[in-house]
């Protein structure tokens, strides 16, 4: 019997000194599915991801991926499950190039020791070269990361996602801080790497999101407001009072 | 285009350049105590080319490698201390067959944790082995709780702090503060004539290049590129599916595995060892032997050490209390005028005006051979 959801998070509450950034949350995931979670600053959506992929530890609930307790495993081995993580801020490794970023994110030589032995072979490059073709940076593959503009980071930092082929992809505002052109060309890249894959993505261009979300859930001081599809929720009184009235 | 060879042909130069001076310089223009006392700085190059992976590379600074050189030097100065003790040698003693300060602070017979060093390959496997599992426990209670920092640099430091009070104090096991002296022969030969001074020296400098070619190959790997991508964003590499604290620790170990071998080469050419070599003051020396020399380069960590220990020499010949005031003002110089050392001055300054030059007398030429810088 095939599971219906790749991801079942459940009652799931973090407290950070009493605040509850997160509380009692509980949402599903299917496979293939592109969920986009919305909500005002200060909601709880990047401690959502935070919780998920093992940076900052649960007080209570439940997040299962594949039937996997993910709550208590290290954030490698989340990783290795098949979850990648793309910040909020890019994050790139800076003093490195384009090619070594990505290198460092292919999934071989993980061990220390296999790090020590990895061999940059025809496969590594040909993968390499493939990923940055996707990610619009084939001709910057030399250059270091530190040289990129803003918005080239994000894509790089994707495209260091996407060479680990995860099964659930965590985006956290994967347009925020592009120009126009920019953001053009990055729903484009989204829509065509959210194929064959489970995706949870932060966001607040509300035609971005109309553009990728199968559903969308809206978060409201680290609770459900509503979940549905785009439509629904963007009639939702409640989502109107305080997140899409201003 | 992208390279992951060993070696750039820059790079081989630079090595090059060294082995000579270190191999065929030195020892032709330096008589023999000059060339012993720069021995023994290139023992601490050992410490700084392991500074130069840990703190340059990974971001990780230790201000205790202090502890790994003196384990390392501690265990080879037992061997030849053992070796030094026979009866007949103490038979003045009141127990002879043991180490004179055993005697003198009235121990009756060897320690069982001595009896391992009257082995030679006991003794030389425990210069790297000892140094690397205190690394290992520091490495493990640290890293994996995700102490990083000022914090490590400041536990690395009281460690130092620790290890020099605990062989002071229990100085009926250790020699206390006078360390243990009075090194005499290694398997019969003796350590102290000019002609064993000379062949360790050279002992030493194949010793140091092997260091440099491990390092260079550690620095070339994956797990190069790893520690400066932790350096730089360490959440990234936690989540691109790395344990991080495992790299850590095998850093921090290799570097104490260096400054192990560094230890024992100081207590075979200059026939001591003792706790001021262990302890806050030279632990710090030998960051800024690694800053000096510019962090970031092996090659510079090899070059600071000698540079600052020369100077070290000559100053505090001359004006013993002005050195520390010397050498902190000379840290805080190279933090804020040369953040990348000598290395950096080299490459930033000294190279491109060279090359310029020689591209100046040689005009028609493009790229040697057509291969591209890196
Ligand atoms: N480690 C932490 N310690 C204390 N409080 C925290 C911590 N992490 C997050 N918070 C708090 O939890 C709340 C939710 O933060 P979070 O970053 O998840 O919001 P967000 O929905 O991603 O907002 P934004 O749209 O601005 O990115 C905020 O009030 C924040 O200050
Ligand atoms: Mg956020």
């Amino acid at each position: 019997m095939t599971e219906r959801f790749i991801l079942k998070v459940e009652d799931l509450t973090v407290s950070f000194d009493g605040f509850k950034a997160v509380d009692h949350l509980s949402f599903y995931v299917e496979p293939n599915e592109c969920r986009v979670i919305i909500g005002p600053n200060g909601a709880g959506k990047t401690t959502v991801l935070d919780l998920i992929c093992g940076r900052t530890k649960a007080t209570e609930g439940s997040v299962q991926f594949k039937n996997k307790e993910l709550l208590a495993m290290r954030e490698d081995q989340i990783v290795h499950a098949g979850v990648g993580r793309k910040f909020q801020t890019p994050s790139v490794y800076e003093d490195l190039t384009v090619f070594e970023n990505l290198e460092l994110s292919y999934p071989k030589g993980h061990g220390v020791f296999g790090a020590l032995a990895f061999k940059r072979d025809a496969a590594v490059r040909a993968r390499i070269a493939d990923i940055a073709e996707t990610i619009f940076l084939d001709d910057q593959l030399d250059e270091k990361a530190a040289f990129l503009s803003h918005g080239q980071k994000q894509w790089l930092e994707i495209g260091m996602l996407l060479i680990q082929d995860p099964e659930l992809l965590m985006l956290d505002e994967p347009v925020a801080g592009m120009s126009v052109a920019e953001r053009k060309k990055t729903a484009e890249l989204l829509n065509r790497i959210i194929q064959d894959r489970s995706v949870i993505v932060i966001e607040h261009d509300m035609g971005f999101v109309a553009d990728i979300a199968t559903r969308v859930t809206v978060l409201h001081q680290g609770k459900t407001l509503s979940e549905g599809t785009m439509e629904r929720v963007q009639n939702d009184p409640k989502v109107v009072e305080v997140y899409l009235g201003h | 285009m992208q390279s992951s060879a060993f070696m750039t042909r820059k790079e081989l130069i630079g090595f090059l350049i060294l082995a000579a001076l270190i191999f065929i310089v030195f020892p032709v223009a330096l008589d023999n105590f000059r060339l012993n006392l720069f021995g023994k700085y290139l023992t601490y190059a050992f410490v700084a080319v392991g500074l130069a992976l840990c703190w340059g590379a990974g971001g990780i600074l230790s201000l205790g490698q202090g502890v790994f050189f003196g384990l390392g030097g501690y265990c080879m100065a037992m061997f030849l201390k053992l070796e030094a003790s026979t009866p007949e040698n103490t038979a003045i003693q009141s127990t002879p067959g043991i180490p004179d300060f055993m005697d003198w602070n009235q121990l009756k017979e060897l320690p069982w944790w001595w009896e391992p060093f009257y082995s030679l390959p006991i003794a030389l496997a425990a210069v790297v082995a000892v140094p690397v599992i205190f690394a290992f426990i520091i490495g493990v209670a640290m890293f994996t709780r995700r102490v990083g920092g000022v914090y490590f640099a400041i536990i690395t430091q009281a460690f130092a702090a620790i290890m020099t009070i605990l062989i002071i104090g229990q100085q009926g096991y250790t020699g206390g503060v006078n360390g243990i002296t009075d090194l005499r022969t290694l398997m019969g030969w003796d350590i102290r004539t000019d002609e064993a001074k000379t062949i360790l020296y050279f002992v030493n400098g194949a010793l140091l290049f092997v260091v440099l070619l491990v390092a260079q190959y550690v620095r070339k790997s994956k797990l190069g590129r790893l520690l400066i991508a932790m350096r730089d964003q360490e959440d990234r590499v936690r989540f691109s599916g790395y344990n991080v604290a495992n790299f850590k620790i095998f850093i921090f170990c290799l570097g104490a595995a260096f400054a192990g071998i560094g230890g024992a080469m100081f207590t075979l050419q200059v026939g001591f060892m003792s706790p001021t070599l262990v302890g806050i003051v030279p632990s710090i020396e030998m960051v800024i032997f690694c800053a000096v020399g510019g962090r970031l380069s092996i090659l510079g960590a090899v070059y600071g050490a000698l540079l600052v220990n020369w100077a070290k020499t000559s100053l505090s010949e001359s004006f013993p209390e002005l050195w520390l005031l010397g050498l902190g003002a000379l840290f805080i110089a190279v933090v804020m005028f040369f953040p990348n050392g000598l290395a950096g001055v080299w490459s930033e300054k000294i190279e491109p005006r060279l090359l310029a030059l020689f591209n100046q007398k040689k005009p028609s030429r493009p790229t040697p051979d057509g291969a591209p810088a890196e």
